[in-house]
């Protein structure tokens, strides 16, 4: 018996009972993030696409939005070395180390929801709107606020999904399984804004 | 502390998150250095997979994974976002009708 198991481990596919390993809630995850990975992936080439075939795509973003940006990403970034340390501390057993984790985590979340709200309503407010603006380039706003508000969409999914796994691994609802699947689905709404930061953002600085 | 199956060092982590914070700060300046767009694109694009690979492999785990797991996620959504770029040429294309 501890034969076939070790004979399971060593080969990529030993097949057998369960041949990834991992229980069905976490291979459902990740199945759930590689589709939306091609959602995004659809949205950011949308979004290239009419920006090479506008000749004047308008660039919005000066150096504070640019910094603002650089902060958010930083929130997200930090957000997501706290969550690993939630995961850690859960399969530890630590409850309130856990929960203490996964709320500032979830600051992180509100923290970058905060900024983002800050800079869609400054755009907005210059007249920048999903339907038009001022250069008279709707496609700018169509793509725009349609990326990056799916992305808040999970961020604040996120948020809700993280605060009930708190709530939950406090009450003993949850294991520190639920846990580390949250956190899979954290690391990926951080890793979507890894491309739309530098796509959006740090291409409209000199480019 | 490190018994414990499935669990790592804090080190590891921080390493990973400066190395992602490094590399966010070399996006930022690079993105004010006066490149052509072809260069700028390769190397932010370069940056940000290298930033996914890291968030992946140590954040999401999967590099302590069975390697059947990244053998089946991976290489098949490449290929499909792959499929996507074959649209580009067409932005191309009207650009030069205007």
């Amino acid at each position: 018996m501890a034969d076939t198991v070790s004979a399971t481990r060593l080969s990529a596919w030993g097949g057998g009972g369960s041949p990834y390993a991992i229980s069905s809630n976490k291979f459902g995850m990740w199945l759930f993030l590689v589709s939306d990975t091609l959602t995004f992936s659809a949205l950011v080439i949308a979004y290239s696409y009419v920006r090479i075939s506008t000749e004047n795509w308008p660039r919005p973003f000066e150096g504070s939005s640019i910094f603002l940006a650089t902060v958010m990403t930083f929130c997200l970034l930090s957000s997501s070395l706290t969550m690993v340390m939630a995961v850690e501390s859960a399969k530890r057993a630590q409850v309130k180390r856990t929960v203490g984790w996964l709320l500032a985590t979830i600051s992180g979340g509100l923290l970058f929801i905060i900024l983002h709200t800050n800079e869609w309503l400054g755009l907005l407010h210059e007249g920048v709107t999903p339907f038009g603006n001022p250069w008279d380039v709707p496609l700018f706003g169509a793509t725009f606020f349609t990326l990056t508000g799916l992305h808040m969409t999970h961020v604040t999914g996120g948020v809700i999904y993280l605060g009930t796994i708190a709530w939950g691994f406090r009450k003993g609802k949850y294991s520190a399984e639920d846990v580390e699947i949250s956190g899979l689905y954290w690391h990926f709404v951080d890793l979507v804004w890894m491309f739309i930061f530098p796509m959006v953002y740090l291409l409209s600085c000199t480019i | 502390m490190e018994a414990l199956p499935g669990t790592h060092s804090n080190r590891l982590y921080l390493t990973v998150w400066s190395g992602l914070l490094v590399l966010t700060i070399a996006e930022v300046i690079l993105a004010y250095m006066a490149l052509s767009v072809g260069l700028m694109l390769t190397l932010l694009i370069s940056f940000s997979l290298l930033k996914t690979a890291l968030i992946v492999a140590y954040f999401m785990h999967l590099r302590f994974e069975k390697l059947s797991l990244t053998l089946t996620l991976i290489p098949a959504l490449v290929i499909c976002i792959i499929l996507m770029f074959i649209f580009f040429p067409d932005s191309l294309r009207l650009l030069e009708l205007r």
